[in-house]
């Protein structure tokens, strides 16, 4: 199979993925507002967790939970705007 | 800028999820219209890299962090429509699977992080330009500006949210949110050139793909 240029721009994105220990833990803009003007504490709790926080569930090491959370999300979201494009895309049209 | 559940009311989740659920209808019109062949890859790279590059939180000032929205570097690349159909999907897989936005907030959250920033980072990137004229430095200039803008323009949404919500007065969020998304927004804008000049030295063809 030949490479295509969308082949190295997947991985670079799953690069980035393998990046995600290094995130900053600090609250984001956000969250900060809410916790300076006090209502952080209205935030429920989510109805169902799948892989909460992005850290993988069952993996001791939390930055490693973290990288299989990251690059099991950037694969699927290739695969749901792929496929979305692909579905949706003119057959007649190249670009 | 993630809104969990229980930050909104009723009226402002069930308003917004009526706005978004026609902006996606809506593009995926359009999308219907206009996607061609050479549009599909570029979907599902900008789908990974966005959900990637947001879960890389860089810090702004003490104690607080901001990450990419995407919403700008999207639709500068792919089109407003198409940029908020992937929006869309990386909110509902952040929300679905990794519990990152409420699911009662998932309204509010595709209008601000997908409408409001795919169209305010899209229009403003192509008056920049055309005011420039096409050029490498226009098309960053226009990049980060148009980026700075989305993440900006987000902010307002969300605080004019919050406080419809009776959670805290407009005079309050409105300020603070504007204030601290100011400064994320530089690293929007930063991310966004780097990626566009990126683009334009590899794959600049890309560039000219008709926009949806």
């Amino acid at each position: 199979m030949k490479l295509k240029w969308w082949h190295l721009g997947l991985l670079m994105a799953l690069g980035l993925a393998i990046l995600s220990p290094l995130a900053s833990p600090w609250p984001d803009g956000l969250e900060r507002v809410a916790e300076n003007k006090g209502f952080m504490d209205v935030a429920l709790k989510p109805a169902f967790e799948v892989i909460p926080d992005y850290v993988f569930p069952g993996v001791g090491n939390e930055a490693l939970a973290t990288i299989l959370a990251g690059l099991m999300g950037t694969l699927i979201l290739f695969g749901l705007s792929y496929g979305l494009g692909a579905l949706l895309r003119r057959r007649d049209r190249i670009g | 800028m993630h809104i969990p559940d229980g930050f909104l009311n009723v009226v402002t989740a069930a308003a917004t999820y009526v706005v978004s659920a026609s902006g996606v209808g809506y593009s995926v019109r359009e999308a219907n219209k206009k996607l061609g062949e050479r549009h599909v890859p570029l979907m599902g790279v900008m789908g990974a890299f966005i959900f990637a590059a947001q879960m890389l939180n860089f810090p702004v000032i003490g104690g607080t962090s901001g990450h990419l929205i995407g919403g700008a570097l999207a639709a500068i690349l792919l089109g407003p429509w198409a940029g908020t159909l992937i929006m869309a999907c990386v909110l509902i897989v952040q929300c679905l699977i990794f519990q990152d936005g409420g699911i009662t907030a998932l309204g509010a959250n595709v209008f601000n992080m997908g409408l409001v920033a795919c169209f305010v980072g899209y229009y403003l990137y192509r008056t920049v330009t055309a005011l420039m004229g096409e050029s490498r430095t226009s098309r960053l200039a226009g990049g980060f500006a148009g980026a700075w803008a989305s993440v900006f323009v987000a902010a307002v949404a969300c605080a004019i949210e919050l406080a419809v919500s009776g959670k805290s007065p407009l005079g309050v969020a409105l300020p603070a949110m504007a204030g601290v998304h100011a400064l994320i927004g530089i690293g929007e804008g930063l991310i966004t050139a780097a990626a566009l000049s990126f683009v334009t030295a590899t794959r600049a063809d890309l560039l000219e793909l008709q926009k949806v």
